[in-house]
């Protein structure tokens, strides 16, 4: 075949709604918008970690620790899924976290803010994992096999991330004046941040279009970013907490909550590396790495000897 | 740079398995990365049965895998294109028969 009849074959799967696997051929750009969008998804299932991290050893209950430890674990098998996505394109693990730690890759700003109180565990897995949840559902429809395949196994998992988070803002809002007000301080700062998870408004962000003709995105970044305020909006009165946007109000015509204007020179200032976090966050990262070099290099080493002793016991017998 | 003595001591990729429950085959999971077998059935029980999504794993080095080529796909299965009669539709039988 030619490289034009491969190109022809390729577009017919796509227009046809039949999955890429890697294996088959793919034009080059194809190839790298995956390893970029599904690399910058597995780093943000892995920094993501880190701000609920820090509030596993001051969980206010032995069921709140349980829960908020099996959350992170889930993230770290996120991450792990996706990394092994993104191999099948042909790059290596350790290429992959070199543009991580390099910070030539980049990761969701949204973990690049602190998590300052108890309650931030409730706004996060409410607002976070919920914006995420919107994003990735369609991806499970994902015209690449292995993404979506990926994508399919983390929504199973995130239900249950989104129902703990909102459980502890019901616990707060239902509870003493100071809790309640803890509850709105946290939904204060993590509101407009949850927006911008969707990424730039559809007219700047210039790789809408194609990613939305090779199928690997179903939906805009401002349609899921609606989808998301419409939902949140009724979940919000449920806890009796108040939405930080004066400009938030159902659109009878439009059939959608009309809404405030995001603030995205903070977005853009946290994605080139200058919000609160962005510095501990990659650090924390970066020395996890470096010190567990050793136990890495031990475990293949111990492997090795084994692999060896083993044959030579063969040989002998 | 850094990456050539990286790769070097990556731990190999390999390919996981699991069997759901007992009666079914084992089902392609997806893979990750281990020092040796041992440990690539440890990780993979952390990785991929959080939820008890399995009560049997199979773990393959993935250079152990050997794969039909894709754009061979049409040679490869075309045999088995004009063979229709080996589908139970094909034959023609009068009402009449029953259990068959
Ligand atoms: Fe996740
Ligand atoms: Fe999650």
């Amino acid at each position: 075949m030619t490289v034009h009849s491969f190109q022809e074959h390729f577009d017919k799967k796509i227009g046809s709604d039949v999955s890429i696997e890697p294996r088959d051929w793919m034009p080059d750009d194809y190839r790298k918008t995956l390893i970029r969008q599904i690399s910058q998804h597995a780093h943000s299932e892995i920094i993501g970690m880190l701000p609920e991290g820090n509030w596993i050893s001051r969980a206010p209950s032995l069921r709140r620790k349980a829960v908020l430890l099996a959350k992170v674990q889930d993230e770290a098998g996120h991450g792990l899924y996706l990394y092994s996505a993104a191999e099948t394109l042909g790059i290596t693990r350790d290429e992959l976290y070199d543009q991580l730690h390099s910070g030539k890759a980049k990761y969701s700003s949204i973990f690049n803010y602190p998590t300052l109180t108890w309650a931030d565990m409730g706004a996060i897995g409410w607002l976070v994992d919920g914006a995420a949840i919107m994003n990735q559902v369609p991806l499970c429809r994902c015209s690449y096999g292995p993404y979506a395949r990926a994508m399919v196994r983390v929504c199973k998992e995130e239900s249950f991330h989104q129902r703990q988070g909102y459980e502890i803002m019901l616990t707060l809002s239902n509870g003493a004046p100071m809790q309640k007000k803890m509850a709105q301080d946290a939904l204060d700062r993590w509101w407009w941040p949850s927006l911008m998870m969707f990424g730039p408004p559809d007219a700047e962000s210039g790789n809408t279009e194609q990613s939305m003709r090779w199928r690997i995105k179903r939906l805009t970044n401002d349609e899921l970013r609606q989808k998301f305020i419409d939902v949140t909006v009724e979940q919000a009165n449920i806890l009796g907490l108040t939405i930080p946007d004066k400009n938030l109000k159902w659109n009878e015509e439009r059939g959608h909550y009309d809404s405030g204007v995001i603030n995205w020179d903070e977005f853009w200032n946290v994605v080139k590396g200058n919000g609160p976090c962005n510095k501990q966050r990659l650090d924390a990262r970066k020395n996890a790495w470096a010190d567990g070099q050793w136990v890495r290099d031990a475990a293949m080493a111990h492997a090795e000897k084994r692999k060896a002793r083993k044959e030579k016991a063969a040989k002998a017998a | 740079m850094a990456q050539q003595t990286t790769n070097k001591n990556e731990w190999p990729l390999w390919e996981v398995f699991i069997r759901s429950k007992a009666g079914l085959d084992h089902k392609h999971a997806g893979s990750l990365h281990a020092a040796d077998a041992e440990m690539a059935i440890e990780n993979a029980r952390d990785v991929y049965t959080r939820r008890m999504e399995g009560v049997s794993i199979w773990v393959v080095e993935s250079k152990n895998i050997h794969a039909s080529d894709p754009g061979e796909s049409e040679s490869l299965y075309d045999p088995a294109n004009d063979k229709i009669y080996r589908h139970p539709t094909f034959y023609n039988l009068p009402d009449a028969v029953k259990y068959m």
